[in-house]
């Protein structure tokens, strides 16, 4: 029976504390949101800790859970406003190790190295600015301009908008790399 | 989503990793933890204790060692007096004036009277949602079912007529959700006034209880092209409660053409066009009525609407072709000047028991859009009313598609209708819509269960929103023509509004030698699936094409009513290469053309001044008509041929389908037909409603009495 349950409804009853519930609803969207984690971060670790910082933080975030919107676009935001943290944390701890010199600049190269061994895309992803980047993970999820404006808090204009940006940007880097 | 963006997608699938199983039970259990702490902060006891010694005296004593002056004593006292006077019945019958005896009752009956309008309106959505005709008895059971075990789905649908926030677009693949939509029990007094909105409106529509605002005039305006995006923003008033969340947007996209041109005879005598034995349009017209909005122009087409009805054409005789052309003339109701040409196909009715044994894939979409009472739950009781009508020869197979494809009844006979009545009831939505999947595994599955002499048809049955593999309505086609050619049938019921893509249902009914019918309600199923289902699963002749050839001596203009998504080239009729409709056993086809005579004060064309003369034929018929048609699985097709004659008196069959005519157009584009209005045409239909053994004639005169309202 509880498979047959809509998502909103189990999500509202883990809200009001229903252990079994959240337990399904997360058994029922790891999958995809891991997924969606690795195409916004672009690398299997970091997709791993992300989903984990989300996990962690669900259960308290779940009270804000109005039922207004379906879980999946509520999610989701969760998910990219834990990047926009992550990516935060890991800014402020760059400029601080800046000037670390010699041992720092030999590593970020190996980084370096290694994200050259990453497939194409990914790599171009990773170049995309994060607003960009946002957007694509979510479209290519088969989420429609529409919902993906709902989880991102913008217009759906903006998103068709940063889409085209985003495919310029792509193509750029693949003519710069064709050219090489 | 263009190529650049898919191959992207593909990509990204490919190079998303699985995540880590020991990692996802990791963080899962401490989600769980979590969850767990955070329940037990809200439940662990308190530090100081809420459970003091409880009773009247402890008030009173906390009370009188609190309040120590006499003036506090003396006021508490006052009021608790004088809440005695004003709250006790004994009381008030000593404070009330004889002469004014009336206000409790008053206040008691609209106290009492409230909730029974609520109660009222809700069994009244029931109704609306699952018109159930009170002749079919197997529908009972779901009547009672329904008000007991969703109440909120009900409500949900109320609330999607309220507030007609109504977005068709063809990309936009949008799950939708009843939960989202009723967070909260509607309060009674705004559906209360509604329906009684409806009551005034119509007595007469089942679907009458949730008459929003009428939809706003301009929506008839826009035609044609499917692509156009159409956003009715909701009236003001239709926002009862500022808790009600505003309807998710609606992605429906409909096939349609522009709306057939006047043709001039001289110039192009010719017209071509594939039969069309589709239902589907009628069906969405009446879901639109129903909910009180009046349909897209772009959902109404006419010939769909004329073909619901079954018509009382001669039938052919034993021996004869496998259907028999009528072909009448007649005044247009509309135009005195002009006349209606209304050709009739009327296929022969073999037994059904006589048929060869059939090969049943039923391709069920779970995915998530379909959880919806009128979807998904209506589909299990409409495929359980056709199970029941099977014969023991017949093989069932089911085959559920929604992020991935797979079978779920193995091949087994009819007469083992337990175990099919079971995997039916076992089906559950969730995830996306891999249509083309599902598509492949059903007719490979088909394939296998094909002998000699038995015919295979897949029957789909969907919402039509198909997000993952091919959702291109042409990729699709391309991909259903193929597998037509194995020898397979596929008919295509739709199920459920919001985001019903009746563009892939047609692009997939056309192009798979099928039907594409809508199911709205548990008595369409019974139409559709009970009535007329051998019509639904024999074909009696294949790509049956109609060519009709005026006569520029006497015609100087005409106009084919409807039929514009089926419009042939002229050289595609003698191509039997060329794909066209089926026509199912005992179905019927009416076609009907407004021309208008040489000489005719209607003519809308001046003739041309220097143009030659040419018109020399001095017959004096009206045209002719040329059928072409292929018995089941032949590669060569047959001709029949026969003249149109004068005018004549028509029938009530015709006359019906000329009335259903004038009502398509004053839906779609009622450009032709002067100040010929709403009232003629109920008029016309009223008078011809023939025997209407099963009630459609009525219900359809019902439904243009609510267009009349709605289009005020």
């Amino acid at each position: 029976m509880r498979m047959m349950t809509s998502d909103e409804d189990l999500a509202t009853a883990a809200a009001s504390g229903d252990g079994a519930a959240f337990a399904s609803l997360l058994d029922r969207h790891y999958d995809r949101l891991f997924a969606f984690c690795f195409r916004l971060t672009g690398a299997r670790a970091e997709a791993e800790d992300l989903t984990q910082d989300i996990c962690a933080a669900l259960p308290a975030k779940l009270a804000s859970y109005q039922g207004r919107a379906k879980v999946t676009t509520w999610l989701y935001r969760v998910a990219v406003n834990a990047a926009h943290d992550r990516r935060r944390k890991r800014a402020t701890y760059m400029k601080a190790s800046d000037g670390w010199g010699d041992w720092e600049t030999g590593r970020k190269a190996a980084i370096a190295d290694t994200s050259a061994q990453l497939d194409w895309l990914t790599a171009a992803m990773n170049q995309l600015n994060d607003d960009l980047r946002d957007t694509l993970a979510l479209v290519l999820d088969d989420m429609t301009h529409a919902q993906a404006a709902e989880v991102l808090g913008v217009s759906e204009g903006t998103i068709s908008w940063r889409i085209s940006e985003a495919k310029k940007a792509l193509r750029a880097i693949k003519e710069k790399e064709d050219a090489v | 989503m263009n190529d650049d963006l898919d191959d992207l997608k593909a990509m990204m699938d490919a190079a998303t990793p699985r995540p880590d199983a020991a990692r996802r039970a990791e963080n899962i259990a401490l989600a769980q933890k979590n969850f767990a702490d955070i329940q037990g902060s809200r439940t662990a006891p308190r530090p100081t204790s809420t459970n003091r010694p409880k009773g009247l005296w402890t008030g009173v004593r906390t009370m009188l060692n609190t309040m120590t002056t006499k003036g506090a004593l003396t006021t508490t006292t006052a009021l608790v007096a004088c809440g005695f006077l004003l709250l006790t019945p004994q009381a008030q019958d000593l404070l009330r004036p004889p002469s004014n005896p009336q206000i409790t009752m008053t206040e008691f009956d609209t106290i009492r009277s409230a909730p029974q309008d609520g109660v009222a309106s809700v069994a009244e959505d029931v109704m609306a949602t699952n018109t159930i005709a009170p002749e079919s008895s197997s529908a009972l059971p779901q009547v009672q079912q329904l008000p007991l075990t969703m109440p909120e789905q009900d409500e949900s649908f109320a609330n999607r007529a309220t507030a007609p926030a109504e977005r068709s677009r063809l990309a936009i693949k949008d799950a939708q959700d009843t939960g989202e939509t009723a967070p909260t029990p509607p309060t009674p007094a705004p559906e209360a006034s509604i329906a009684m909105e409806s009551t005034a409106l119509s007595d007469a529509v089942e679907g009458a209880a949730e008459l929003a605002p009428a939809a706003p005039p301009n929506m008839r305006g826009l035609s044609g092209a499917v692509t156009e995006e159409i956003m009715i923003l909701p009236a003001p008033a239709s926002q009862p409660d500022a808790r009600f969340i505003a309807p998710p947007a609606q992605t429906e996209a409909f096939a349609n053409a522009d709306t057939n041109p006047l043709r001039i005879t001289s110039e192009d005598p010719v017209s071509t066009f594939s039969i069309d034995v589709d239902t589907a349009s009628y069906a969405i017209v009446r879901s639109s009525l129903s909910r009180g909005q009046l349909p897209p122009a772009q959902a109404v087409r006419i010939e769909e609407m004329i073909n619901y009805f079954p018509y009382d054409y001669p039938a052919p005789d034993l021996g004869e072709a496998p259907f028999r052309p009528t072909v009448t003339t007649f005044q247009t109701p509309w135009n005195a000047d002009t006349q209606l040409v209304h050709i009739a196909l009327q296929g022969q009715m073999p037994a059904l028991d006589d048929g060869p044994p059939l090969n049943l894939v039923f391709l069920i979409d779970t995915s998530g859009s379909m959880d919806d009472p009128a979807k998904l739950p209506l589909l299990k009781q409409s495929f359980r009313l056709m199970v029941d009508r099977l014969r023991p020869q017949d093989e069932v197979a089911i085959v559920e598609y929604a992020g991935s494809a797979g079978q779920v009844l193995a091949p087994t006979p009819a007469s083992d209708r337990t175990t099919i009545l079971q995997a039916i009831q076992g089906l559950g939505a969730g995830g996306s819509t891999n249509g083309q999947g599902g598509l492949e595994q059903a007719y490979a599955i088909a394939d296998a269960m094909a002998t000699n002499g038995e015919v295979s048809r897949v029957i789909l049955a969907t919402d039509g929103d198909f997000n993952v593999g091919i959702s291109n309505p042409d990729a699709l086609k391309a991909f259903i023509a193929d597998k037509r050619d194995t020898g397979t049938y596929l008919s295509v019921l739709g199920f459920g509004r919001g985001n019903l893509d009746d563009a892939t249902m047609q692009a997939l009914a056309q192009n798979g030698n099928g039907t594409a019918a809508y199911i709205d309600t548990l008595s369409e199923a019974q139409k559709v699936l009970v009535d007329q289902l051998s019509g639904a699963l024999f074909a009696i002749a294949e790509d049956v094409k109609v060519q009709v050839e005026f006569n520029p001596a006497q015609v100087a203009e005409y106009r084919l009513i409807g039929y514009e998504t089926r419009a042939l080239n002229r050289e595609d009729f003698n191509n039997d290469a060329v794909d066209a409709g089926e026509l199912g056993a005992g179905h019927s086809v009416t076609a009907i053309y407004e021309i208008t005579p040489v000489g005719s004060p209607a003519q809308l064309s001046d003739p041309l001044r220097y143009a030659p003369n040419t018109v020399a034929s001095a017959s004096d018929e009206l045209g002719f008509v040329k059928l072409r048609y292929k018995a089941p699985g032949a590669d060569v097709s047959q001709l029949i041929e026969t003249p149109i004659v004068g005018s004549g008196i028509p029938g009530t069959e015709a006359n019906f389908a000329a009335a259903i005519a004038g009502f398509g157009q004053l839906l779609r584009n009622p450009q032709y037909l002067g100040d010929w209005g709403y009232d003629a045409a109920i008029a016309l239909a009223n008078a011809n409603r023939g025997e209407d053994a099963f009630g459609y004639r009525t219900e359809a005169v019902q439904l243009m009495r609510l267009a009349q309202s709605l289009s005020r």
